[in-house]
């Protein structure tokens, strides 16, 4: 039940995508992102469309896959088309009480859905198609700049990758207490919203100590493995900047000035 | 002689909040090379004594050297963790990476060794343990034995002269046990590195030099595992129980049978009572 969580998950694979340096991906992101608000009409979408089309089919990451990602954010999705369908502006197709909706209402809701799961699927296809070791690693020295600010760069990337290493780990914990208290009679399943809910404290206070405890050993192992705040760490893996990311980066250039140019195209 | 690779002078540790010291005036001298076993019930003190010898804990008593530096000298704090690895109960809580071979670069990392260095160091640390070919997988999805090698590897990786293993198999299988314990022996066959090994499974210190019984937070029993073991009833008095061979051999001298208490492991143990059953008749009569 708990094994089929997709959010963060990692396909490993050998395509152009995958190998591209994470600060590339990162900074596409960020542009792709970019683009994608700066598109206000059926050109901009379709382009927009295109890009993550091409970007999936050259990363191996199937259209399924992508869209399952969807699923758990749909009521968001659905929620922005809704409240957007209303705030149209313009003669009124429909008309009930408070309700009002416009054909521009409409255009708002279909724009608004699409930037959205554009949005979702966009981040989804850099955490597919790029290890979260790879990611932290990509983010800490992105924002290394950060450090003369005495922003904690190296502590918070470390931070988030034990988070990571550690998520099977607690998730693994978690099937095994659900599985001591349901032989002790515990349901989680059934019942009221409140009578699960509190069916949830046996298992949460649990999970909560021995993260705890293992988050105390963890530290121990740690020190003892010569980890220290503030000194010079190296790194095995040195992130190659090659020629493929300057390609990269010149596409998304053209790709975010064409958002632009087509932003004053009408339609 | 050259600088012992870890002397305890004294050491107590007394815990906050607690009324007896966990370690009472231990003195102790490793010289490089040693292997030696550990040996005591929960409580003896000695995980206390494990955690003093990287300077985890500094002693509220006495002190400890580890090549000659005090452990109570922050200013050495990471040469003393280099000198002297550790590796403990849990591979889970151990293991910060999300694949085996960027966990084993963990302590080099953190040490600033060169990236190619720290390549070839990953690479023979995993060979030590005999993991190489897992350097690619997710920890989660090794078993227990095969995660303990990794933390052990992870320590190699930052080698040291010294390692301490504080119960890696206590939560193990029989299985990972055998691993691990094949994988501590061949290290210290290869590299003739010191190893001192905490346990409370009597057969896991039958392949030391040197056998530490730990009792109340101090020494009580100190020698080879041959003459630690033969002194059965020394043991009992602990608590204790010598290992399933060292038993037998006791109950059939008690029967009368002329035998040697050290035959440790269970292949000796079988040649000696066969070599009693073979000794020439008329020397003993009272055989049925």
């Amino acid at each position: 039940m708990l094994k089929d969580i997709t959010l963060g998950q990692y396909f490993p694979g050998d395509t152009l995508i995958h190998r591209l340096d994470p600060r590339t991906k990162l900074i596409w992101l960020v542009g792709y992102i970019t683009a994608l608000f700066l598109a206000t009409n059926v050109w901009g979408y379709v382009l927009m469309l295109a890009v993550l089309v091409l970007e999936a089919a050259l990363g191996h990451i199937r259209p399924k896959t992508l869209l399952s990602g969807l699923k758990p954010l749909i009521f968001i999705v659905i929620f922005t088309a809704v409240i957007n369908l209303f705030y149209g502006s313009g003669e009124a197709l429909w008309e009930w009480w408070i309700f009002r909706i416009t054909a521009d209402g409409i255009r708002r809701a279909v724009f608004m859905a699409s930037r959205i799961m554009l949005l979702i699927c966009g981040s989804f296809l850099l955490t597919y198609t790029t290890s979260p070791l790879q990611l932290t690693d990509g983010l800490e020295r992105l924002l290394g700049p950060l450090k003369k600010l005495r922003v904690p760069v190296s502590e918070l990337a470390m931070m988030m990758s034990i988070a990571l290493r550690f998520i099977p780990t607690l998730i693994e914990e978690t099937d095994k207490i659900m599985s001591a208290q349901k032989a002790r009679g515990a349901s989680f399943d059934t019942g009221k919203l409140t009578e699960r809910a509190r069916a949830l404290v046996p298992l949460l206070i649990p999970l909560f100590v021995s993260a705890f405890r293992r988050a105390d050993e963890l530290a121990t192992a740690m020190e003892c493995r010569c980890y220290h705040t503030g000194g010079a760490r190296t790194r095995m893996k040195q992130l190659v900047f090659a020629r493929r990311d300057v390609v990269a980066l010149l596409v998304l250039a053209v790709l975010v000035a064409v958002a632009i140019v087509l932003r004053h195209v009408g339609v | 002689m050259s600088v012992p690779i870890l002397q305890l002078d004294n050491v107590s540790y007394t815990y906050e909040e607690a009324r007896r010291p966990a370690l009472d005036g231990v003195s102790l001298t490793l010289q490089a090379g040693d292997f030696v076993a550990v040996l005591g019930h929960n409580g003896s003190g000695k995980s206390t004594l494990a955690k003093c010898l990287n300077a985890i804990l500094r002693p509220t008593a006495g002190r400890v050297l580890v090549d000659g530096m005090d452990t109570a000298d922050p200013s050495r704090l990471l040469d003393i963790r280099r000198t002297v690895g550790m590796v403990f109960q849990n591979p889970d809580n151990q293991i910060v990476a999300s694949v085996v071979e960027d966990d084993v670069a963990f302590a080099p990392e953190n040490l600033g060794v060169e990236p190619r260095e720290i390549r070839v160091r990953v690479d023979e640390a995993l060979r030590q343990v005999g993991m190489y070919e897992f350097r690619l997988h997710a920890p989660h999805l090794l078993s227990g034995g095969q995660k303990q090698r990794i933390a052990i590897a992870g320590v190699l990786a930052m080698r040291p002269r010294c390692i301490v293993l504080d119960e890696p198999t206590a939560m193990l299988d029989p299985v990972g046990r055998r691993e691990v314990l094949s994988a501590v022996r061949q290290l210290r066959r290869s590299s003739g590195m010191t190893v001192v090994l905490i346990t409370h499974h009597m057969e896991e210190c039958i392949y030391a030099d040197r056998l530490i019984v730990m009792s109340e937070g101090r020494i009580a029993m100190d020698g080879s595992p041959r003459a630690v073991f033969s002194q059965v009833e020394a043991l009992r008095a602990l608590g204790l129980t010598a290992p399933e061979t060292v038993s037998l051999l006791h109950s059939l001298r008690a029967e009368g049978w002329d035998l040697p208490l050290d035959a440790l492991r269970v292949e000796d143990c079988a040649e000696a009572i066969a070599a009693y059953l073979r000794r020439p008749r008329g020397t003993d009569t009272d055989l049925e």
